[in-house]
């Protein structure tokens, strides 16, 4: 990260007080507009004067962006609504626990009373070459200064590279796609409900972006259906320091069980791709197979097939295939085995 | 310049060319179609000058010694011009359609196409120097009273002047313009090829300087843009009515004795007794 200076580059500050006069904003300023949640990730780029959006529109005003509210057998959770509140909220916790877990995976308390879930999930890569400000291909250049010989990239990518290697940060993130939630996005055309899995787009996709949302549209809410409430869940993130830190790799799944045969399952894997991957192929592998040791072990292989590290990272792989391993059979049934 | 082209930074903060500029992009889109429309109204209006069919009726007339159908092109020839069609219209989707804001993963359909692309142009090079008339072709001085009696034509002259031999001046001309856009964007495509990965290269973002990277990518994006421009004009002349004996020979490899006459001239392209260039013709005697 560049040096954090004490004044930002001059903007017009704007403090919408509903969901619509905000989209007018975006509409009318298109991608000259920055979008300000809870600042966690805005503040950065702006202190580091790598990003000089000429208009800052700051929802912190819009009351029918915040809360968690119960919809169709669900939850609707507004993406104003701080990690801190989805935490808390007892639906989450009773029903949705991998999220409450994962929510409270991130940062810090500060930050977590500050950051929201909208921002969370639609938080840019920590890659320090792109956020130093360099003509990487992130930022529009032509190269990848992470996936050098010598490049410093032991946080980076480990599959689905393609010509960037930034991974995502998020840890709502795999947790919502476990959880098969979509994303409710509204622009001036409209509002269209994406998938949690189609919601976060790899380099190969768009290498300018890490989510689907384009210039003029605004994350407006979360929704999570019931379909997987109160199932066995499993979140995991390993960092380098338990607060504070972003995932080196998390994982998240959500598993439907009858007596010790798995009958249904989603598991995604975030911080080793530009986007949570969901791992599908390891989903159909252990449908109908026994919740054991040598099911997960294989799964483990299975989730790790076409990794390639480079040259500081090949420690996310055996991490990788451990926690989809310990993701299948569950930490406690291990330790008594 | 920003409009043509756009700079970044390298670690160093040196400025650095990037790419060309987008803008560019429409601007060959909009000088293809704009051509497009001219020639067309260009066409309709001009229609009164066409050749009088009695006037081709007396030439056919003359020369009964001619087959009734001639090759124009062999099958391999006919074969790389659509490999090569297939994979150009390959690379300019998966290059443009990106950026024009439909969102894929195109980055390996477009080096697979280019590495297509390639192959069929070095075999084209190797079969036109060996197995055809290498430089029925190509354009030069030589070419000068042919274009004048051309223009001529075109402004309502009657001009007795050069017809073409084999290839019509325009495609000459185009085949020129394509080579030095095609030749651009392959060579620095497969340059371009050590930035990303694929089984084929070891990657090696290190071979040039960010400055040369920089002229690479605005080359390739130069050629490429000037392709859009390019593929569009031919698309258009070979869907043109009057045209279409010229596509249809690409696809069948043959034209009529009456289309050779009307628009080759038999001395700068022979065919006689030639076999090679006689195509049996199932309804009618071929004509020796």
């Amino acid at each position: 990260m560049a040096v954090i200076r004490d004044v930002m580059p001059a903007f017009e500050l704007f403090q919408p007080a509903s969901t619509a006069d905000a989209l007018d904003l975006l509409d009318r300023y298109g991608s000259d507009a920055w979008i300000f949640a809870g600042g966690l990730d805005s503040f950065d780029w702006l202190k580091d004067r790598i990003k000089r959006p000429r208009y800052v529109v700051d929802l912190g005003g819009v009351a029918e962006l915040k809360g968690v509210r119960e919809r169709d057998g669900g939850l609707e959770i507004g993406a104003m609504t701080t990690l801190t509140e989805v935490v808390r909220h007892p639906v989450v916790k009773q029903r949705y626990a991998i999220l409450m877990e994962a929510a409270e995976a991130a940062a810090s308390p500060q930050i977590r009373n500050q950051g929201t879930i909208g921002g969370n999930v639609s938080q840019d890569t920590r890659c320090w070459y792109y956020r130093s400000g360099w003509s990487c291909y992130r930022a529009g250049g032509n190269v990848c200064y992470a996936d050098t010989p010598d490049a410093i990239n032991r946080e980076h990518a480990i599959l689905g590279a393609d010509r960037c290697v930034a991974v995502n940060p998020s840890d709502t993130a795999p947790a919502l796609i476990a959880l098969g939630a979509s994303m409710v996005v509204r622009g001036s055309k409209g509002e269209r409900v994406v998938s949690a899995e189609d919601f976060f787009v790899g380099p190969g996709i768009d290498i300018t972006r890490m989510t689907a949302l384009q210039p003029g549209e605004l994350l407006t809410a979360i929704r999570i259906p019931g379909d997987w409430a109160g199932s066995k869940f499993y979140f995991e993130k390993v960092r380098d320091r338990q607060v504070w830190d972003f995932a080196l790799v998390s994982v998240a799944s959500a598993m439907v069980t009858t007596g010790e045969t798995i009958q249904n399952m989603r598991l995604v894997v975030n911080a080793v791709a530009a986007r949570p991957l969901r791992l599908v192929n390891v989903e159909q592998f252990v449908k109908g197979k026994p919740r054991n040791e040598a099911t997960a072990a294989a799964a483990g292989d299975m989730a790790i097939e076409g990794a390639q590290p480079l040259r500081f990272n090949a420690y996310k792989v055996p991490l990788m295939r451990n926690l989809v391993k310990r993701a299948i059979r569950g930490v406690e049934e291990w330790a008594t085995s | 310049m920003g409009y043509f082209l756009t700079f970044g930074h390298s670690p160093w903060g040196q400025q650095i060319l990037t790419h060309v500029s987008w803008n560019l992009l429409w601007a060959s889109l909009f000088a293809g179609i704009a051509f497009l429309v001219a020639h067309a109204s260009y066409m309709v209006l001009s229609a009164h000058r066409k050749r009088h069919p009695a006037e081709t009726d007396a030439m056919e007339a003359a020369r009964p010694d001619l087959p009734a159908r001639i090759r124009r092109h062999s099958g391999v020839a006919r074969g790389f011009h659509w490999v090569m069609a297939a994979s150009m219209f390959t690379l300019l989707l998966t290059a443009f359609l990106p950026i024009a804001g439909v969102k894929f993963a195109w980055v390996t359909w477009h080096w697979m196409a280019g590495l297509v692309l390639s192959a069929s142009i070095l075999f084209h090079v190797v079969h036109a120097s060996v197995f055809l008339d290498f430089w029925s072709i190509w354009v030069g001085p030589k070419d000068l009273p042919e274009l004048r009696a051309e223009i001529l034509r075109e402004l309502g002259h009657d001009v007795p002047g050069p017809k073409p031999g084999k290839y019509p001046l325009g495609n000459r001309l185009y085949h020129l313009a394509i080579v030095a856009a095609g030749l651009s964007v392959i060579a620095t495509g497969l340059t371009m090829m050590v930035r990303v990965r694929t089984p084929i290269l070891p990657r090696n973002p290190y071979m040039l300087a960010d400055s040369t990277w920089g002229v690479v990518y605005v080359t390739h994006g130069m050629a490429g843009v000037a392709l859009v421009g390019l593929v569009i004009a031919h698309v258009y002349f070979a869907v043109r009515p009057d045209k279409w004996w010229i596509t249809k020979a690409m696809i069948l490899g043959w034209i009529t004795r009456r289309q050779y006459l009307e628009h080759h001239d038999p001395d700068r392209w022979v065919v006689g007794m030639n076999p090679k260039n006689q195509i049996p013709n199932p309804k009618s005697q071929v004509a020796q």
